[in-house]
């Protein structure tokens, strides 16, 4: 029958063309994610097969009992503020600065991308000495009091030096994008304006800022996502110390499920964590539709 | 641009401002680079200035305590054959969804592309469960097969959206003089692909080559750790020695500069793409 061994043909080419992808898929992503699930609610150590149902016991701990996870939460949310304004607010003035015709602007293009091709956890220890030796040593020879603090040995001092760090490193990246916006932008428009006699700076309000928001809403939740997720950084830097002033929640739930092995307690960190970064996600996503509407 | 703009004092002054700020980024690499070639007792006394001496077996030393060409050929091992599995099937699947737009292969389409706002932190608790069921666990190509499962949604997606200006007619004249569904897609379209394959083949590798949580739960065999891994472990083992743990840092950021340096028009070019599409 030529209709059926063509259906078999079909169902052949689609096991063939799709079903490597779906397996890996399934096996790493989907099946995880299920059985995370099914963890947060009960009491498994990850050990012993012995995995007791406990209803919504964990999630009663993390919201109302858990003080370690409420200040690794709150430093999250904090650093990410401070992360995302500094870093978009570098990286577009740095673009700014490279779409004005420099002699030098592509190493210089060049220069401010280099800290994002490297791992975070290496730019963690790389800091660290900075921070710790290098600081001191500029401290000594200027006697500019900013140099000579206590470089993470306070929890304030260890914040701003997360958050410098991932300055650093992600202005450079967010710049890229902002520097393919603002080249996109139709020459028409800020030819007109120009012509029309606008001033530098209204040229930025009223040109450049519109013109680019869909780049400002990309790099802005990009931003976001990166420092929500912050863990490579955060263990080699300040382990979150001290005194756990700043432990991220990624490296908070790392440790809950693989240091104190409570992974039910871990899974349902996670499972928490997973709702807020969806949620920051898909406001991402609709955003952007949104304003795509509007250009 | 008709005419050459005029080079301008404001835009010099502008040029000296950016160089400024760009020798700023750049302090953190001298700090590190020049500490790693001085005794320890010089680099205690003065952090800032160059070396009173050149103290290059630091580098001999740590290449050996590193055992460097072990972690180098993992972490390329790893890399490299995650970034052909994951080209191969992603292409694949993303070339069958788009052509045969079945209600299943809507349904897997809108499964993969929604899967990438889990981050990866929130469902690593099972997946260490899972690798361990399947026998991925402490081997290169297990955590080959990891990455196949975390990359292929990003990967699936972008080739998705730049097959859709692939003509059809191509495809159809081909069948036509009796090509395979195999012959279409790895003679003829797969070639078209080019641009976005190696976009995906350097966004991949960036992240690949860097990543760190992903082996550290993977990856407990010490003859299999990934450049990352190996330095985090050295970290561990020589916190203040300061003078060997410089220069393992640098030979640990070295190939990944270097990689940078070499095709940093298409890193930037496909940030830039992916951006305005993503």
């Amino acid at each position: 029958m030529p209709h059926r061994s063509r259906r078999m043909a079909e169902t052949a080419l689609q096991l063939v063309f799709v079903g490597p992808a779906l397996l890996f898929f399934c096996l790493l992503v989907f099946v995880p994610f299920l059985m995370s699930s099914y963890y947060s609610l009960t009491d498994w150590n990850g050990v012993t097969s012995r995995v007791v149902w406990t209803g919504l016991d964990n999630f009663r701990q993390i919201f109302l009992h858990d003080d370690v996870f409420r200040t690794s939460f709150w430093f999250t949310a904090r650093y990410t503020l401070a992360t995302v304004l500094l870093a978009n607010a570098v990286g577009f003035t740095l673009a700014l600065m490279l779409t004005q015709p420099l002699k030098t602007r592509n190493w210089l293009r060049t220069v401010f991308f280099l800290p994002n091709v490297i791992a975070g956890l290496l730019l963690g220890f790389i800091w660290s000495f900075i921070f710790v030796k290098g600081f001191a040593a500029v401290g000594d020879w200027t006697g500019i009091g900013f140099f000579q603090l206590p470089w993470l040995g306070t929890a304030a001092t260890a914040f701003w030096g997360m958050v410098i760090v991932s300055v650093w490193q992600m202005s450079g990246y967010l710049m890229v994008i902002y520097i393919a916006a603002i080249l996109n932008m139709p020459r028409e428009l800020t030819e007109a304006a120009k012509i029309d006699g606008a001033g530098r700076f209204q040229m930025l309000k009223s040109i450049i800022i519109p013109l680019v928001m869909p780049a400002f809403t990309v790099c802005l939740f990009l931003a976001i996502s990166w420092s929500f997720k912050v863990f490579d950084l955060n263990l080699s830097l300040t382990k979150g110390g001290p005194f756990g002033s700043t432990e991220s929640v990624a490296l908070n739930i790392y440790k809950e499920a693989f240091q104190n092995n409570r992974y039910g307690l871990g899974t349902a960190k996670a499972l928490v964590f997973f709702v807020i970064v969806a949620a920051l996600t898909s406001l991402q996503v609709f955003y952007t539709k949104r304003k795509e509407v509007e250009i | 641009m008709d005419q050459a703009p005029k080079y301008t004092s404001r835009l010099f002054a502008l040029e000296i401002a950016a160089i400024l700020i760009a020798l700023v980024f750049l302090v953190p690499f001298y700090f590190v680079v020049v500490n790693s070639v001085k005794g320890f007792g010089d680099l205690m006394r003065n952090a800032a200035g160059w070396p009173a001496a050149f103290r290059w077996d630091n580098y001999t030393k740590v290449w050996d305590i590193m055992q460097f060409p072990m972690a180098f050929m993992n972490s390329f091992v790893i890399t490299f054959l995650a970034n052909a599995g994951l080209i191969v099937i992603s292409a694949m699947a993303a070339y069958r969804i788009l052509r045969r737009p079945s209600r299943l292969n809507r349904v897997l389409f809108a499964l993969f592309i929604s899967a990438m706002v889990i981050p990866f932190q929130s469902i690593m608790i099972p997946l260490v469960q899972v690798a361990s069921k399947t026998g991925l666990m402490d081997s290169r190509l297990g955590l080959v097969a990891c990455y196949f499962g975390f990359g292929v949604s990003l990967n699936l997606f972008l080739y998705h959206g730049f097959m859709k200006s692939i003509p059809l007619e191509i495809e159809e004249s081909a069948v036509v003089d009796g090509c395979t569904p195999f012959g279409v897609f790895w003679r003829i379209v797969f070639p078209l692909l080019k641009p976005m394959t190696i976009t995906i083949l350097l966004l991949n590798s960036l992240w690949i080559w860097n990543d760190f949580l992903l082996p550290l739960l993977v990856l407990h065999h010490a003859d299999l750790r990934t450049i990352p891994l190996q330095t985090y472990s050295f970290f561990g083992q020589y916190t203040k020695q300061w003078d060997l743990a410089l220069a393992g840092l640098v030979l640990g950021v070295a190939p990944m500069v270097a990689f940078f340096l070499m095709m940093q028009k298409h890193i930037i070019a496909g940030i830039s793409a992916g951006a305005v599409k993503g």
